[in-house]
Parts: structure tokens; C-alpha cells; sequence
């Protein structure tokens, strides 16, 4: 499939601020594509920029290999969902999902029919008279999600819909709305600050920092294979160590640890994933890793709980994730344990 | 046991101001005059119940024509009031900056403070027959004669509007500052053009502030004297003079609680369509 979506060199100023800086980037037609990134990293600024709100001060937006440079809003074939939704609450469910195809000059058949399927498609059947202030959360998500779909758009982008949601909704919305883009096809670019609402239902992931791009790719590799440091830092939980020395293959943190990482040279950071961390390794493995460790508390939170450890020898802090099985039900504070770790799993950069 | 003593006390302490001010000033006064205006004089000087009073009303046609004239005015000054301060308000809080529109709000205010009868002697200076529109048209030659514009029908609605404007700009500034700006962001991402989101997203939005505004308006216009007296002249006649030469001319108070009363009437009854029409609540018009 084509690319729907081309981002060229697109630079965004403010003044002397730069919101984005130099970003590239493809969407394919049909495609989930996230773009990951904390507050204020210019993520919103970009998306404002697609749907055409914001011009960009150098660079070019193409979709469907028409350049967007210099068009309205509402002539872009693109919708947006936006943060606060932005229902009309002077009209009902009915009237917001018809707005736009009223705008078109469409037959009211036809409004009808396209209005119903919408609506049938997010479950929001029966609700058409409501009054979009008597919704709850859930169901406004989906009334702003059904306003924009209705319109067949080349691309739906989504500015962080989920987050004014409770945890247990957006856990749910999360399944829903991956689930709803596989059945229409629709390409979406959403942006998010949530790194597991972008794991689980894109099919690519960008990371942004301080405007730039750091990464672009699956999330299974932007997870495995982070390629900078903010990447390995901001996807995922880790440990993350500050290095002092490289002595051939050894390297030694600020904290005094030494570990060997084979084919590194003069790295400054090293980030080691607690999930990757094995308890009880088995000695014979080469390519692990092995060594001891304190532990210091264990950290109880269901099938996220990690214990809180100190390396032997060092006093570096290292959390690793503990399963929980009848394997590791005795450990207890104080006691020392082996821990491997295979050297793959150490990033260094 | 105390506590609800003293609770109790404060709370009559303040409730009574409140109903005072309801009784003495507003209740009291309104069934006086309710009641002089069904009473006439009969032959002996005696008062008496009659329904004279509202019949000469009806049977006067310069009484019902000014009455009917006023009405249609003070819609009129209405729908200007919105025509005229909607972009106003609408610039002060969705074009510029708030602290800008700080500055601004409080140049519109200033008519306020120097009270209106000032206001209506410089619309005076401004409109009369050498005043200054006049004098500078003529002095740049697109005129050779003064236009008359005081003491007509025009100057009248521009006093009206100018007193009466900034009541209309208030309500309607506090609804749009609630309007979020994504949704006009979304109305244009969905399609719709300027004109149509100003008609169908920012008019309905700010349908309770531009009524509660109307009401405002409509009431100190209809009510207003000043300006139909002083900027008026003959051949505009407000239903608030014939009012007052019922009071001090012919000095016939009963003629004039009649006419007040069938002036309250003709303005509640005119608000009360215009909330239906509008399909507004008065007690979401009035918060």
C-alpha cells in the first residue's frame, strides 16, 4: 500500500522558539501511526499543523501526493478528534455526527443512512435525541470519534482522546478503538503521551523529543532496539546508570558496578530493562551476565511488582521485575540473590 | 442549642433587609398603584372603582399609537443593540489578547460614568444643526446645507442605543468567554465555513447571553426617558412622556398608574414572547 501521508523537513517556529524541528516522516495507507512524546514536545503542534490550523514555517505536508501548503482547515481531507472533544452541546448526538455531511450539501437520505451506520458502528444506537452534555465519557469519546468518521476522511488524527478518561475506560477505549480501525481501514495518526495506549494499538510508533523525532518504528522494536538514550529512557521502564570508565570490554558506573558489555566504545549511559533481568540464571549461559545482588524492599503491585535491589559491590540502585509464582514467593529483604542478565539486554549509548 | 439561636438570628438579621426593601419599595408601591389606576374621580371629588381609566387608553388613538410605537422602537433599539455590540464582543474576547480586552472593556465604560444625561448633551453637540458632523461635512463640501439629525426619530435610537449598548455587550462577552475555541476549530475541521460556524455554532452558543442581554436592553429601553425627551423633540413621542404628563402636566395619577401598568404589561408580555421564541429558560437567561 501507498503512503497517504508524507511529512517533509517540516519545521515549526514560535519566535525563537522552535516547536518542531526538521521531521520527516511516512504514513501508510491503512496505517496506526503514533507519535509518542511527554508534554510540550511539539507533538500537538504537528498534528495542528496536519489538519491545517498551523502553517509550518518550513517544509511541506502531502497527502495522497497533494500538497496541503496554503489550505484551509476545511478543505484538508483529514478530521480531527480533539483533546476536549469538542461536542457541540447545543446540539444532540444526532446533529453532531451530521454536522459535517450537512456542510457537504447531502441528500437527507443519505445524511440519514451514513449518520445511522456511524452510529451503529460505535454502539451509540438509540442515543441519537440525547443531549451530548447527558453522555457519559465513554459514550461523548465515541460520539467525537463517530463526528469525524462520518466524513470518510483520508486520515483521522487523534489528540489525545483518551486522556480525560478513568483508567479502567481508557484500558477498555484503548481495545475499541484499535479494534474499530482495523474494521473501517482508516489510516489514524494519534498522538499521545501514553506510551502504552501508543504500544498497544499502533502499528508505528514515533517518539518525539524537544521537536525532533528520535525514533520512528514498531513498537516490539522501539521497546527491544531503543536507538538513543531518550528512547531507551522514555519507552518502557528502566534502570539507567551513568558511566565512569570503559577498561576493555568492562564498563564501570558512577556507582562503582563493573559489567562487561562486549563491542561498546567510551558509551556515556547504560539502560538495563527490569523485566530483562533473570533471578537464579543458569550458570553455564555465556552470553549472560551474572552477579549479585541485595535486596533492599520488595515492591508489591500485582503482576507489576518489582523488587528494589542493591548491587553487590556498588551501590547502585537496580529494580527488577519480579514474577509472580510460587518460584519466587520466599524472597525476602536482606537476602542476597544471583541475577543474570543477557548482554544484548544492557543499552548503551 | 445556642448555636441554632444564633443561627437563627443571623439569618433574620439578613432576610429582613431583603424583604423590606421587597414590601415597602417594590410590593407596597406596585398594588398602590395597581389599585389608583382602577379608581377615578367621580363628581363629588370622591374616589371611586372604575375601568375609565384603561378605557381612555384604548379610546385615545395618540394613547395606543405611542404605545405600539414605543414597542416597535424598543425592538427595534433591541436587535440593533445586539447588531451593532455582537462583533464588539466577540473581538474583545476571542480576537485579542485578555489584557488588551481588559483596556478596552473599560473605555466602554466610561459613557457609563458620566451618567446620561452627559451623554445625551454631547450626542447633542455632536448631532445638532452646527454641531460637529454637520460642521465638518460642510467644511469638507459633501454638504451645503446641515442635515437634520437632532430631534428626529434617528437621533432618538442613537441616544437609545448608546445608553443602552454596553448592557447588551456584558452578558454576551461572559457566554463567549465559556465558548471553547476547539469547537469553532472543529466546526471548521469538519467542513463548515465562517458564516456557517458563526450561525450555527457561535449564535446558539451564545443564545442565553445575547437574550439575557435583549431583556436588559428592551427593559431600559422602554422605560427611558431622557433620551426620547431631550434627543427626540416633537415628532417622536415615547410612552414614558405620555406617562409623565399623565403624573406632572394633567396631574391625573390615576391615568398615569394606568399607563404604567399597562406599560409593565406590554414589556413583560413582549419578553415573555421573545423567550419563547428563542426557546430559552429565564432562569438560564438570568444566570
Amino acid at each position: 500500500m501507498g503512503n497517504i501521508l508524507e511529512v517533509k523537513n517540516v519545521s515549526k517556529y514560535f519566535g525563537d522558539f522552535t516547536a518542531v524541528k526538521d521531521v520527516n516522516f511516512v504514513v501508510e495507507e491503512g496505517g496506526f501511526f503514533s507519535i509518542l512524546g511527554s508534554s510540550g514536545c511539539g507533538k500537538t503542534t504537528l498534528l495542528r499543523m496536519i489538519a491545517g490550523f498551523l502553517h509550518e514555517s518550513e517544509g511541506e505536508i502531502i497527502i495522497r501526493g497533494e500538497s496541503m501548503t496554503g489550505m484551509p482547515p476545511e478543505k484538508r481531507p483529514v478530521n480531527i478528534v480533539f483533546q476536549t472533544l469538542a461536542l457541540f452541546p447545543m446540539m444532540n448526538v444526532r446533529e453532531n455526527v451530521a454536522f459535517g455531511l450537512k456542510r457537504q450539501k447531502l441528500s437527507k437520505d443519505e445524511i440519514d443512512s451514513r449518520v445511522k451506520e456511524m452510529l451503529e458502528r460505535v454502539g451509540l444506537i438509540g442515543f441519537e435525541k440525547k443531549k451530548v452534555t447527558e453522555l457519559s465519557g465513554g459514550q461523548r469519546q465515541r460520539v467525537a470519534i463517530a463526528r469525524s468518521l462520518v466524513m470518510k476522511p483520508s486520515i483521522l488524527l487523534l489528540d489525545e482522546p483518551l486522556g480525560a478518561l478513568d483508567r479502567k475506560l481508557r484500558e477498555h477505549m484503548k481495545v475499541e478503538l484499535k479494534l474499530l480501525q482495523k474494521e473501517i481501514g482508516t489510516t489514524f495518526i494519534y498522538i499521545t503521551h501514553d506510551q502504552s495506549e501508543a504500544l498497544v494499538m499502533s502499528d508505528k510508533i514515533a517518539v518525539m523529543h524537544e521537536g525532533k523525532f528520535e525514533q520512528i518504528d514498531t513498537p516490539r522494536n522501539l521497546y527491544k532496539h531503543p536507538k538513543t538514550a531518550f528512547v531507551a529512557g522514555f519507552v518502557g521502564d528502566s534502570n539507567r546508570f551513568e558511566l565512569a570508565s570503559q577498561d576493555g570490554d568492562t564498563l564501570t558506573t558512577n556507582g562503582g558496578w563493573k559489567i562487561a558489555k562486549p563491542d561498546v566504545d567510551k558509551p556515556k549511559l547504560m539502560f538495563i530493562r527490569p523485566e530483562a533481568l533473570i533471578l537464579y540464571p543458569s550458570i553455564d549461559d555465556k552470553d549472560i551476565e551474572q552477579f549479585e545482588v541485595t535486596i533492599k524492599t520488595i515492591l508489591f503491585d500485582g503482576s507489576n511488582t518489582k523488587l528494589s535491589t542493591i548491587v553487590v559491590g556498588s551501590n547502585e540502585e537496580l529494580l527488577i521485575s519480579l514474577p509472580q509464582n510460587a518460584q519466587f514467593e520466599n524472597l525476602e529483604e536482606g537476602e542476597k540473590v544471583p541475577v543474570g542478565i543477557h548482554r544484548n539486554d544492557l543499552k548503551c549509548y | 442549642m445556642k448555636n441554632k439561636k444564633s443561627f437563627n438570628f443571623t439569618f433574620y438579621l439578613l432576610i429582613v433587609p431583603v424583604l423590606l426593601w421587597l414590601v415597602l419599595l417594590i410590593v407596597l408601591p406596585h398594588i398602590d398603584l395597581f389599585i389608583s389606576s382602577f379608581q377615578v374621580e367621580n363628581d363629588d371629588g370622591k374616589m371611586v372603582f372604575s375601568l375609565g381609566n384603561y378605557i381612555a387608553f384604548f379610546s385615545n388613538q395618540i394613547y395606543w399609537l405611542t404605545f405600539v410605537k414605543t414597542a416597535a422602537y424598543a425592538i427595534g433599539v433591541t436587535i440593533l443593540a445586539f447588531l451593532v455590540t455582537f462583533p464588539i464582543a466577540f473581538y474583545l474576547t476571542k480576537v485579542i489578547s485578555k489584557k488588551n480586552a481588559g483596556f478596552l472593556i473599560l473605555l466602554l465604560l466610561i459613557p457609563l460614568w458620566v451618567g446620561e444625561l452627559v451623554t445625551v448633551y454631547g450626542w447633542m453637540v455632536l448631532l445638532g444643526d452646527h454641531g460637529i458632523i454637520n460642521h465638518s461635512l460642510m467644511a469638507i463640501g459633501i454638504i451645503d446645507k446641515p442635515i437634520n439629525m437632532l430631534y428626529t426619530n434617528f437621533s432618538m435610537i442613537i441616544g437609545l442605543l448608546y445608553m443602552s449598548m454596553l448592557f447588551m455587550v456584558v452578558p454576551v462577552m461572559s457566554t463567549l468567554e465559556s465558548l471553547d475555541d476547539s469547537l469553532i476549530e472543529a466546526a471548521s475541521d469538519l467542513g463548515a465555513s465562517k458564516w456557517t460556524i458563526f450561525r450555527t455554532i457561535i449564535i446558539p452558543y451564545s443564545m442565553p447571553g445575547i437574550v439575557s442581554g435583549a431583556i436588559i436592553v428592551f427593559m431600559l429601553v422602554i422605560g427611558d426617558y431622557l433620551a426620547p425627551n431631550i434627543l427626540g423633540g416633537k415628532s417622536s413621542l415615547w410612552f414614558t412622556e405620555q406617562i409623565y404628563n399623565e403624573f406632572l402636566s394633567t396631574f391625573n395619577w390615576n391615568e398615569g398608574a394606568a399607563f404604567g401598568f399597562l406599560l409593565l404589561m406590554l414589556s413583560s408580555g413582549i419578553i415573555w414572547i421573545a423567550l419563547k421564541l428563542s426557546g430559552q429558560k429565564l432562569d438560564k437567561v438570568g444566570s
